[in-house]
């Protein structure tokens, strides 16, 4: 089962051509046997379009889409990126500047703020969804009856859309008419009005981690369970015979065959969050101040707002970079703990 | 599944007690995790005073206040003007009147939503044709480069969609594809068609190849051995592959906002701008929302049993 996880994350050893006939369980008859030994080629030509012709037929379209919306905008986003270009001012003449741009993003007092309030949310809503996601799964996994209605039910926040859900809960935030800050005031006696989520710089990093945690926790969850049922009853068998103690069953067992499962479900949400845009955006809108002001939404600020078409070009690029070499660095992590 | 296998007397079988303590702790979270959406639901049928009255009302009389809102444009008039009028003719008119207002036309949620159908549905059937494709080819054939390919087409989901969105920005400019269906349905195809050919690579794998070589042993050729036997063979990966092409397509927003504005709309980036007299019309938002959510909420149920599947772009299967 995980097996199918590392092949993802680390090239595949060459899986049989398709022209390579395998060993069928019914008794060969002097037709498969005759059709095992046509050299593929051949084969191919006697019926028609031949496999590497079908091959390239089948994912040159894919291609060409991946190419046109994908490789072709990254290029130009690259080029754009040398150039003092505004998206805006079409006809102003456009001047290459070097790496100008890119000198002025890593020098950016404001970019730098970006990028730690980028590091806060990333860390709290990975450290909260593992934390409940791992607990909830290893407690789903003592198969009580109806635990299969009660999983279906918790799935729920993770499908719905970010943006939606980023404007209901600006709702529930509201200061005086909001059923967060009421709950919360006739939890802890403090006033309802006394605290705005949303509007002071102290809380509102806290809640658009809130609201993550609350949305993305059963996908962690679910990636744990399904971790969880991967270990064999035997194991725990052999251990009880050993009398192992139910905790040293739990740290020498459990979690380190849960690990790299975990690992996994932190890589997906990594790179997920550093991407986050539309939650926050609806939420917070990055205020107050700039206090959520995450990487992605100062991107937007630049690109769609200030109109630095060029500066923020090189800025996309920098994201995509430290996005690319972090889950890199983080793949070879996660294969170093799986190969352990 | 190992499940399948326990035995009865199985050593590690949890006590009973242990069960009921891990069943209330689980309800007791999934009752809490519930409790914000169903506040939602619960505004979309309250008043606007009922909706921001303090304490929040949990118990209240139902209107259509927030659907009537949802769906209609109104402007205020004077009492005078509204006794003049001939009686109303439907529920909303009647809840607009009483209100002060009369009906002024159709809100634009309906073609909001229309829009989302269409592009939804539109780029689903796009990626997920073309990733059927392309999947069956990175499972039966020997493709030069297989692993980076299909590295190279996961890679294109990591990119944050405001940077893809820049370029993409100038180049719909340029195409006059700003703000059109088509333009959205070919970008969101481009976004899922990733995501579809990772899982349907996955279905097609666990597709013994020994059926298609008898099919073709027996006269078909690669390509009707594709359609006739795989295809088929395929259904159930084909469908969960297209819910959840289907999904997030459905629930996309930043390309939405920053690439249309009006004809093309999608309802994400409409619904936080419904707005009533002095800010948000809460009942109607929630109407919106609630509307909105509901497909998303049948398609998780249809969708259980694959869902740890799509969500890891078919990195762990049950």
């Amino acid at each position: 089962m995980f097996s199918d996880a590392s092949a993802m994350l680390s090239p595949r050893p060459e899986t049989q051509g398709a022209a390579v006939a395998r060993p069928v369980s019914r008794p060969a008859t002097l037709a498969t046997r005759a059709a095992a030994a046509t050299p593929a080629a051949l084969a191919g030509k006697v019926r028609g379009l031949s496999d590497r012709a079908i091959a390239w037929l089948f994912i040159g379209p894919t291609m060409l889409l991946l190419l046109a919306i994908n490789i072709f905008p990254l290029i130009w986003t690259i080029r754009l990126s040398f150039t003092n270009f505004r998206a805006n001012r079409p006809n102003a003449t456009v001047l290459g500047v070097g790496i100008d741009n890119y000198v002025s993003v890593l020098t950016d007092g404001d970019i730098w703020l970006a990028m730690q309030a980028t590091a806060h949310f990333l860390f709290w809503t990975i450290f909260l969804q593992t934390l409940i996601g791992f607990a909830l799964a290893y407690l789903i996994d003592r198969r009580f009856r109806g635990h299969g209605f009660w999983t279906t039910v918790i799935l729920i926040p993770m499908m719905l859309s970010p943006a939606v859900v980023g404007n209901f809960w600006a709702f529930l935030y509201q200061p005086q008419i909001g059923l967060f800050n009421y709950v919360v005031a006739w939890l802890s006696g403090v006033p309802a009005s006394s605290f705005e989520m949303i509007g002071s710089v102290r809380l509102a990093p806290w809640a658009i981690v809130i609201v993550d945690t609350w949305m993305w926790t059963p996908y962690v969850m679910l990636i744990c369970l399904a971790g969880l049922r991967s270990i064999p009853d035997y194991i725990y068998e052999a251990a009880e015979v050993d009398r192992a103690s139910a905790w040293r069953q739990f740290w020498s067992i459990t979690l380190p065959m849960v690990l790299p499962f975990v690992m996994l479900a932190v890589l997906f949400r990594g790179i997920e969050n550093f991407r986050m845009f539309d939650m926050v955006n609806l939420l917070t809108s990055g205020g107050p101040g700039s206090a959520t002001e995450l990487a992605s939404i100062t991107l937007k600020r630049e690109a769609f707002e200030k109109w630095r078409t060029g500066y923020s070009s090189a800025f996309a690029i920098v994201l995509f970079v430290a996005v690319f070499g972090m889950a890199n660095i983080y793949v070879k992590a996660l294969n170093h703990v799986k190969n352990r | 599944m190992h499940r399948g296998i326990t035995t009865a007397h199985s050593l590690v079988e949890p006590g009973p007690r242990m069960r009921a303590a891990a069943g209330s702790l689980v309800v007791l979270y999934a009752l809490i995790t519930i409790v914000p959406l169903a506040w939602i639901i619960l505004t979309s049928f309250k008043t606007p005073s009922d909706a921001i009255s303090y304490p929040p009302k949990v118990l209240f009389t139902p209107s259509t206040e927030g659907y009537c809102n949802l769906f209609t444009t109104r402007s205020r008039q004077t009492p005078e003007y509204i006794a003049a009028l001939p009686p109303a003719t439907g529920r909303c008119d009647q809840v607009a009147r009483n209100a002060g207002m009369v009906v002024a036309g159709p809100s634009n949620y309906v073609p909001r939503f229309v829009n989302s159908l269409i592009i939804a549905f539109g780029s689903t059937v796009l990626s997920v044709g073309l990733g059927v494709m392309a999947a069956y080819a990175f499972s039966r054939f020997k493709v030069p480069l297989k692993d980076d390919l299909l590295f190279f087409i996961l890679s294109t989901r990591m990119m944050p969609p405001i940077a893809v969105a820049i370029p993409i920005y100038l180049m719909y400019r340029e195409l006059g594809l700003s703000d059109t269906r088509l333009g959205m349905i070919v970008l969101y195809s481009a976004v899922n068609v990733s995501l579809a050919v990772w899982l349907l690579k996955g279905f097609i794998d666990e597709i013994p190849r020994e059926y298609e070589e008898a099919a073709m042993v027996d006269g078909y050729t690669r390509l009707q051995a594709f359609r006739k036997v795989v295809l088929p063979q395929a259904t159930t990966g084909i469908v969960a592959t297209a819910i959840f092409c289907l999904i997030f397509a459905w629930n996309e927003y930043a390309f939405a906002v920053l690439l249309t504005s009006g004809t093309a709309q999608t309802a994400p980036p409409f619904i936080p701008i419904i707005i009533g007299e002095g800010g948000q019309d809460w009942p109607a938002v929630a109407a919106g929302t609630t509307l909105f959510l509901l497909p998303i909420l049948v398609f998780t149920v249809l969708l259980r049993k694959h869902l740890l599947r799509g969500i890891t772009f078919g990195a762990v299967r049950k």
